[in-house]
């Protein structure tokens, strides 16, 4: 029912917006549970979120969303003005999460179409129980401190719903000073100050009168504007303003329901500063004297979100582009004449062309920090429940990978975490025994190597056993009698097979069987692969290989005939052109060379592929010398064509279901329209030696 | 000859809630084919097509269509004739079977033709044991004879089955 209210997008917006803000609160409260005490930044920044998530989400008519923000609100309001010295961090922390989650899920539903329906009333009540121990526990309960903004705020949001008792009425009161009185915010002070003897409930704009510079201004300008809700008539309140000093004129207002909405809405979206109350002191440190920087990218740059979608049309229409330019920069008609003014118009259109190629190349790029802090809060709710000690450790954050790729992998990265966490990491005790450190530790790692990315997913608990995997798989009727025969590698492997588990307990988090197919199959649809390495009471560690597809490399052009081709950059050691007595054959016709000292096979890739054109004299081509994994070649080519980025396309389906090519990784649309076909290293290597 | 498949294009449009009962038809030497036009995206002339090596003959290669990359598959070495050099009467029938993208050159593009159900005859020979049968029936259009292809057998490849079974 609510969405037919709203235009689109707003609510997009609405949902983007929230979506990042709880992403940054989680990622903040991780951080300070790690501390043990709750900073007062992190506090501010905790106010200063679920205020905004609370009006925003009144605005939207969400109003299960703002009822638990504004019950959060509260109880940061409260330790930040009170400062309490004995909070229960971890129990803190485990409300704001559920919070979270809460929110989340009803982000969720309003994302799908749903209406957001979820109760909040449980919640609220832990919350506010939460507080009420808070403030017992530090002798707080009979709070002088007023708290103006929540209080009277609580009206319009819980406007619906009660407070209707003894039906207050709400005003507006605009209220002007008398000219030449000066000092107007102190006069505005005087009277919020005497208007909380009649009414806690109201606001006033501007909003903080001391503090606010500018305040004094927008007093003499526009007024001083109260909103009021009282259940005393209006007469009492002119009665109460006529006994002020200083002041001019009064004009008092009854507000109806929507008006008074209406007003709300047309503040929040007038301005933050605002709706976001300012600090009444300086930030002072709590609970802790440990110096704390949180840092957690809320200064980050202006974004869009963008469908991918869209990016990937963008991406094919500038690859249209590129072709339409030649075309009609190197168009036949235009052959033997002399355009000077023409040939510099089309240089400049060639330039810029290029530059939007690259350009919209690597808007796709998104690098896979987010997707890695996503798993500090997996990290923390399993260490949690389970009693363990687990630190996660993330490096390489900043490595980029393509948005599609991301968002395959975000999935069975949590499920690897999860097992990691669940059935790697010992408990703390069991550590402690086996002479490790107490903490588990999970190292979260990506980096480039070759043209892929790796991800690599390492911990230190107890590691795979080999004999529980192999029996598992006997029970499951996995295998058979080639057991014995098995390697390591494929023992291991077989925890991605369907219906697996070696864990016998099913935990909340993991064992269900399910998982680690799952992985394998997302991993493996991106076109990546998955290597276990484990060795028993050390750890484990997994490594998922994306593969060059659709990131971006940097790629070599050459050219074989007609055909033009790509080598990763990162493979090339050298190239150079050959004399042909530098070329000998053994007795199997295979062609070698020796450069300084050390023999290289030839690998011609005319004759590897049977491409029908290109040179066959080796002083008519180049030779380039690739590296791969553990062998080294050179290649026979007709020409290098130059350096270029390229964006890796897999082979069209059609192709990879007929037949898996050996050396090609992909292929790629060239600036002139041309396809080149990417080549893989390691694949051409390992199946000349296979030849050989 | 761009304008002509540009036509195409239109009746295509025209028609895209009555596809049933419509086909492509094509010209491949003396015979033309039907395609079911439901599984086809879009006709362009011959283009640059690069070479993957290893694989059957009749895959030609891959192609870029506005930047998305397919294979080319020729239809007269699919079905073991003769090979022709392209002209300009060429074309490549874009289709899309089961989420396959694929080129298919043909010698040239006829018409969309409504065959009824009733004017679609068995193959008449249809041994069961001869599996590399690509025609799925006959159609009868006046006095024309046109040869309906089953496009699933098109792609299929005993490689391609095999591995399905893997899978």
């Amino acid at each position: 029912m609510t969405t037919q209210y709203l235009n689109d997008p707003m609510q997009e917006v609405f949902i983007f917006e929230t979506s990042q803000q709880l992403e940054q609160m989680e990622q903040s409260v991780i951080k300070t549970e790690a501390l043990g005490s709750y900073p007062s930044e992190t506090i501010n920044e905790i106010f200063r979120i679920m205020h905004t998530i609370k009006s925003s989400a009144a605005m939207m008519l969400i109003n299960n969303m703002s009822v638990l923000a504004h019950t959060t609100e509260d109880m940061f309001y409260f330790i930040r003005e009170e400062n309490p010295q004995d909070i229960d961090v971890s129990a803190l922390s485990d409300l704001v999460f559920e919070g979270i989650d809460f929110m989340k899920l009803e982000l969720e539903k309003i994302k799908n179409g749903d209406v957001a329906d979820g109760d909040p009333e449980p919640l609220k009540e832990k919350i506010t129980e939460h507080l009420v121990i808070l403030k017992e526990k530090n002798n707080l309960t009979h709070s002088q401190i007023v708290n103006n903004e929540p209080v009277k705020e609580k009206y319009y949001i819980s406007s619906n719903k009660a407070a209707k008792a003894s039906e207050p009425k709400t005003y507006k009161a605009v209220l002007q000073f008398e000219e030449n009185c000066g000092m107007e915010n102190i006069r505005a002070f005087t009277v919020v100050h005497n208007l909380k003897e009649i009414t806690e409930s109201f606001k006033s704009f501007p909003e903080d009168v001391i503090n606010d510079p500018d305040c004094v201004e927008i007093i003499k300008r526009d007024g001083f504007v109260l909103h009021i809700k009282t259940p005393e008539p209006k007469e009492k309140l002119e009665l109460f303003f006529s006994t002020m000093v200083f002041i001019d004129t009064i004009e008092i207002i009854e507000l109806d329901k929507s008006q008074e909405i209406k007003e709300e809405i047309s503040i929040l979206l007038s301005d933050d500063t605002i709706i976001v109350p300012q600090l009444k002191e300086p930030i002072k440190e709590r609970g802790s004297n440990k110096e704390v920087v949180v840092s957690n990218g809320s200064q980050s740059p202006s974004m869009i979100s963008v469908s991918v979608e869209k990016l990937d049309k963008l991406m094919n229409l500038v690859g249209e582009m590129v072709i339409s330019e030649a075309m009609v920069t190197q168009n036949p008609d235009l052959k033997g004449l002399v355009l000077d003014n023409f040939s510099k118009s089309a240089r400049q259109l060639r330039k810029i062309t290029n530059e939007l190629q690259d350009m919209v190349m690597s808007i796709r790029m998104v690098p896979l920090g987010p997707t890695f802090f996503k798993m500090n809060r997996i990290v923390r709710d399993i260490s949690k429940k389970l009693d363990k000690e687990i630190n996660l450790k993330i490096l390489g954050e900043e490595t980029e990978v393509d948005k599609n790729i991301i968002e395959q992998i975000g999935d069975p990265l949590m499920h690897i975490v999860r097992n990691s966490a669940d059935h790697g990491i010992e408990t703390a005790e069991t550590r402690v025994l086996q002479g490790k450190s107490r903490a588990g530790t999970i190292t979260l790692e990506a980096k480039n190597a070759g043209g892929e990315v790796l991800i690599i997913i390492k911990d230190d608990g107890k590691g795979l056993s080999k004999e529980g995997i192999l029996k598992k798989a006997l029970e499951n009727g996995l295998i058979g009698e080639e057991a014995e025969n098995m390697t390591d590698t494929e023992i291991f492997n077989m925890i991605f097979l369907p219906g697996f588990s070696t864990k016998e307990a099913v935990t909340e988090f993991s064992g269900r069987g399910v998982g680690m197919d799952v992985v394998a199959k997302n991993i493996e649809a991106v076109g990546g692969n998955i290597l276990v390495e484990s060795v028993e009471g050390q750890g484990t560690t997994i490594t998922l290989k994306i593969p060059l597809t659709l990131a971006i490399i940097e790629g070599m052009n050459i050219r074989v005939g007609q055909s033009c081709y790509t080598l990763p950059i990162m493979s090339i050691k050298e190239s150079f052109i050959p004399k042909a007595v530098e070329v000998f054959r053994d007795t199997d016709e295979n062609e070698m060379i020796m450069i300084r000292g050390q023999c290289y096979p030839i690998m011609r890739l005319k004759e590897r592929y049977k491409v029908k054109t290109g040179a066959t004299q080796i002083e008519d081509g180049i030779l380039i010398m690739l590296e791969g994994e553990n062998k080294t070649v050179c290649l026979f080519a007709d020409e290098l064509l130059g350096e270029q980025q390229v964006v890796v396309k897999t082979l069209p389906k059609y192709i990879r279901q007929m037949k898996n090519i050996d050396g090609l990784a992909g292929c790629t649309l060239l600036g002139d329209g041309n396809i080149s076909l990417i080549l893989d290293v390691n694949g051409l290597i390992s199946k000349a030696r296979l030849r050989n | 000859m761009a304008d002509e498949f540009e036509e195409f294009d239109e009746i295509e449009l025209e028609d895209d809630e009555t596809e049933e009962g419509k086909f492509l038809t094509f010209i491949l030497g003396n015979e033309t084919y039907g395609l079911e036009i439901i599984y086809v995206t879009e006709i362009i002339g011959i283009q640059k097509i690069t070479e993957v090596p290893e694989l059957p003959d009749y895959v030609k290669g891959i192609m870029s269509l506005r930047g998305q990359i397919i294979p080319v598959v020729d239809i007269r070495l699919r079905f073991e004739k003769p090979y022709r050099e392209y002209d300009e009467r060429t074309c490549v029938i874009v289709v899309d079977i089961s989420d396959i993208t694929v080129g298919l050159i043909v010698d040239g593009v006829a018409e969309v033709v409504t065959i009824p159900e009733e004017q679609i005859l068995p193959h008449p020979d249809l041994d069961e044991s001869y599996n590399r049968q690509f025609v799925r029936g006959i159609g009868k259009v006046g006095n024309e004879v046109k040869l309906l292809l089953d496009c699933h057998k098109l792609l299929a490849d005993d490689d391609i089955e095999n591995l399905e079974q893997e899978a």
